[in-house]
């Protein structure tokens, strides 16, 4: 592998933006293929595909056998709330790889003793959020259900191309939220993005069941693709 | 801690900027039960410094060996493991699998 190459795609990792190395085994050959040029390139339905399933693997192409390095970027889960069901979800959102950051204005819910080994940020959602980021690889999960720290944060992830939003309540405060949410200029398509109620219907109760829901409806949407093409 | 393969591959990186010899071994085929997934990098310096794993263990003293070569003459190469259950524990993959690895320099 060139340097340049391997420089190349330890830089768009650093930038959270998936690459893909094509390396044809047999003849010695390699090129680094970027997420926006993934389109345009000549493997790109297979290119596509790989990075769909974030998994590296050999391909085939007339009659020539390509291996295929992909890299993805971690997702990200930023919880808004260091309430209990994100003191239930931290840990196993832990043990499916996910990076989970905490945000919570609240000093006395947002402490490192409540949460043990998770960031856990003691600002705004308004305030932090364009440092911490959202983009396609991060799912924004809104748990206080206060429209002053949830909404700022709802918008903040509407205005991005994060793959899922969830926000937690009833069906009740979830129409009011719409309300709120339509009144500053959202159209009804933007709101449908939102899981609400959140997390996946499986008669969770206790917060840790909540917790299950909603990762299992991350990891739901994370996957689509890959399930439809099974 | 230095566990993730960005981290390998930032390491390799730093190692040739640092003017070391490197390779980057890659699993690229796995058949059966195989420790290591297809992705998963080892990368080896002139010095046989090493970091990341191909196979959890078992075999990368090959790999590493195989590595040395192909630092010295920049050819890159594909090596195959591959064990039947019974012989596993001699030979060292004691999970029976078959794993090709994919062995480069960088440059």
């Amino acid at each position: 592998m060139r340097l340049d190459l391997l420089s190349r795609l330890n830089a768009e990792r650093a930038a959270r933006r998936a690459a893909i190395l094509v390396t044809d085994v047999e003849a010695g050959e390699q090129r680094l293929v970027l997420e926006a040029e993934v389109g345009s390139d000549p493997l790109a339905q297979e290119l596509q595909g790989a990075l769909r399933q974030g998994k590296s693997g050999f391909i085939e192409r007339d009659g020539r056998r390509y291996f295929l390095t992909v890299q993805a970027p971690p997702v990200k889960v930023i919880v808004i709330g260091a309430v209990h069901i994100s003191q239930a979800l931290a840990p196993m959102a832990k043990g499916l790889d996910l990076d989970v950051t905490i945000i919570d204005p609240r000093t006395a819910f947002a402490t490192p003793e409540r949460f043990p080994d998770v960031a856990v940020v003691a600002e705004w959602p308004d305030a932090v959020l364009p440092d911490i980021g959202i983009d396609r690889y991060t799912a924004l999960v809104a748990l206080t259900h206060d429209p002053k720290i949830d909404d700022p944060a709802l918008t903040a992830a509407l205005r991005s191309d994060s793959f899922y939003i969830g926000a937690l309540g009833s069906r009740k405060t979830h129409e009011r939220r719409v309300q709120r949410l339509t009144a500053s200029g959202f159209t009804e398509a933007d709101i449908a993005r939102i899981h609400a109620p959140i997390g996946l219907d499986i008669g969770a109760v206790s917060p840790a069941e909540i917790a299950l829901s909603i990762l299992a409806e991350i990891v739901a949407s994370l996957r689509k693709e890959r399930r439809r093409l099974t | 801690m230095v566990s993730t393969d960005t981290d390998i591959l930032k390491t390799a990186e730093a190692w040739r900027r640092e003017g070391r010899g490197v390779a980057i071994a890659t699993v690229v085929e796995t058949w059966g039960s195989a420790p290591r997934p297809v992705g998963s990098h080892l990368v080896i310096d002139e010095d046989t410094n090493f970091l990341g794993s191909v196979s959890g263990g078992c075999v990368e003293g090959a790999v590493i060996t195989e590595a040395l070569d192909v630092i010295a003459d920049g050819k890159p190469r594909m090596i195959e493991f591959g064990v039947a259950d019974e012989t596993a524990w001699q030979v060292g993959l004691s999970c029976g699998g078959r794993i090709s690895v994919y062995v480069e320099r960088v440059d």
